[in-house]
């Protein structure tokens, strides 16, 4: 008689009226395959931990933001926001969609140069841009996007020197009824620091002011920020029109819009809460396009958006090395990666799904990563299958903020990998080794011997 | 380690305490292990009854057995 697929024995208290806080949702739909290739073969070939990338969802993700985009408001320009995700693929991957590059450090800014972005398709943001990285964005005709006095005098004086008049914005913080309120970059709208700080560009005649920009927050929740965001740089726009006859040539909405995850604490999960992309868009176009610019001088849409656009097209697959029973009675689950490569576990409940077929029981556990740290904690509180050792499991929705995030605490960093359009798998990132860590320290001479 | 005599528990794997009226479900194996236990088996029983009916090594049945009698404890399901 063949045997049967063994499942741990599991009890669990009926509770009555007590429900777990997503209802009586639980996550274990079973995911095999990504992109049609099958989870264990690519553990089997790329090692465990692995982060995954779909090309496939990258695409589709961008293609249809610009369609939401481009059906509402005439003159629409993506720009890739390095800092959500960096590998060189992922950004080429944008850039081939047409998107520019958005960067905030020198480091980011090389990047995007290597990639091959034409520099003046870089928009340079952040409040620390050395001497150095202004006079290189000045010669190549980057966008800068001024955050403070000091960037914007600093910036007055060098393009003096080099007589070039470069093409800047200013970054502008307001209240949009959201808290918390991002008011530490750029310059205040209700208080007037960003209207002194036009005046004071147009003034210098150094700097050619083309656009405005702001980035109201991240993971928001309510689309109507972006509207009330729009609104008030749009005015800002019509009285430099008004004041200097001057046109604003874009106004830049940052990022911001949220992905599919769920924050903790939240209420409900986010593929069910979070807005469409499409109500961002409507609130902004509507902004802008009731304004009241002269329809001939709209100025263009630009967008920075990052994780809206790469958070879903980013796996973690692992594997379960151990489960314990803690002294409370709750059970606990051991993977083989942790907070170092998953940052975003501090702010968000993952979704992971068991990577092989499973019955329809599950039990309540909490899910712990390999560190030797109290702090790594994958999920607090999760319903699965029950896991074996040597199992594995996938995270979803990991592909923003985590592998530029991600560090070598402990232990290195994972091999990542791309699904292309026809579903081969390529490896975009090797994993790391002593070696490359090891690569930029030094040692100094007394220190070389020691006898135990 | 005995089940309580008064425990009751239904073919669908639903578990009733009449001393304290809380219930609990539970799962085929571990359905399984409390009928044994209710038959007053031991240990090495139980693991060749499970190992016989499904694909499983012994060290891990003993492992998730162990961990599964202490569960029943803690839930006070054993006297
Ligand atoms: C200036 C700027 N633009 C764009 C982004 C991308 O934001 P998100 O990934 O939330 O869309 C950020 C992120 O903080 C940012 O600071």
């Amino acid at each position: 008689m063949e045997k049967k697929q063994y499942e741990r024995p599991l009890i669990k208290p009926l509770n009555n009226g007590l429900m777990n806080k997503f209802g009586t949702r639980t996550e274990y739909t079973a995911i095999t395959n990504i992109d049609g290739k099958n989870v264990k073969e690519l553990l089997k070939e790329f090692g465990s931990p692995l982060f995954v990338m779909s090309e496939r969802k990258i695409r589709d993700n961008i293609r249809s933001a610009k369609r939401v985009f481009e059906t509402r408001y005439p003159k629409v320009q993506f720009a890739w926001s390095y800092k959500t995700n960096y590998l060189n693929a992922v950004c080429k991957v944008f850039h081939q969609e047409g998107s520019w590059a958005e960067v905030v450090s020198r480091f980011e800014y090389e990047k995007a140069v290597n990639n091959g972005v034409p520099t003046n398709k870089i928009i340079f943001n952040g409040p620390d841009k050395t001497d150095d990285d202004l006079v290189l964005s000045i010669k190549n005709d980057s966008l800068i996007h001024i955050d403070h006095l000091d960037e914007l005098y600093r910036l007055i004086e060098l393009s003096g020197e080099m007589h070039k008049k470069p093409r800047v914005a200013i970054r502008v913080n307001m209240d949009t009824g959201i808290y918390p309120m991002w008011d530490r970059f750029g310059f205040n709208y209700e208080n007037g620091q960003a209207w002194d700080a036009i005046n004071k560009i147009i003034a210098s005649d150094k700097l050619n002011l083309v656009g405005l920009h702001c980035h109201i927050g991240t993971y928001m929740l309510a689309a109507s920020a972006y509207g009330i965001a729009a609104a008030k740089l749009a005015e800002l726009a019509i009285s430099i029109k008004k004041r200097y006859n001057q046109n604003i040539s874009y106004i830049d909405m940052g990022g911001g819009f949220a992905s599919k995850n769920t924050l903790k604490g939240a209420t409900h999960l986010g593929v069910d809460s979070v807005p469409e992309i499409s109500e961002f868009a409507e609130a902004i176009s509507s902004s802008l396009l009731n304004a009241g610019f002269d329809n001939a001088e709209l100025p263009y849409l630009y967008l920075e958006t990052g994780r809206a656009l790469v958070d879903d097209a980013g796996f973690l697959l692992g594997t379960v090395i151990s489960n314990k029973r803690l002294s409370d009675g709750r059970r606990a689950t051991i993977l083989d990666f942790g907070v170092n490569i998953l940052f975003t576990s501090f702010w968000y409940d993952h979704k992971i799904s068991p990577a092989q077929e499973f019955s329809f029981n599950t039990e309540d556990c909490v899910l712990y990563g390999p560190l030797c740290m109290n702090i790594d904690v994958i999920r607090e509180n999760v319903s699965l299958p029950p896991l074996n050792n040597g199992d594995n499991v996938v995270v979803h929705y990991v592909g923003a903020y985590n592998i530029t995030q991600s560090m070598q605490f402990i232990t290195l960093r994972p091999s990542v990998v791309m699904i292309d359009l026809k579903g081969d798998a390529h490896v975009i990132r090797e994993k790391e080794s002593v070696s490359d860590v090891e690569k930029n320290e030094r040692i100094i001479d007394h220190l070389e011997k020691f006898k135990l | 380690m005995k089940i309580r005599k008064n425990v009751a528990q239904s073919d669908s794997g639903f578990i009733f305490n009449p001393s304290n009226g809380d219930s609990y479900s539970v799962n085929e194996t571990g359905k399984l292990i409390i009928n044994l236990l209710q038959q007053e088996k031991d240990d090495e029983d139980i693991i060749k009854q499970i190992t016989d009916e499904y694909r499983i090594d012994r060290d891990s049945v003993e492992k998730d057995l162990y961990d599964f009698k202490n569960m029943l404890d803690a839930y006070k399901l054993t006297e």
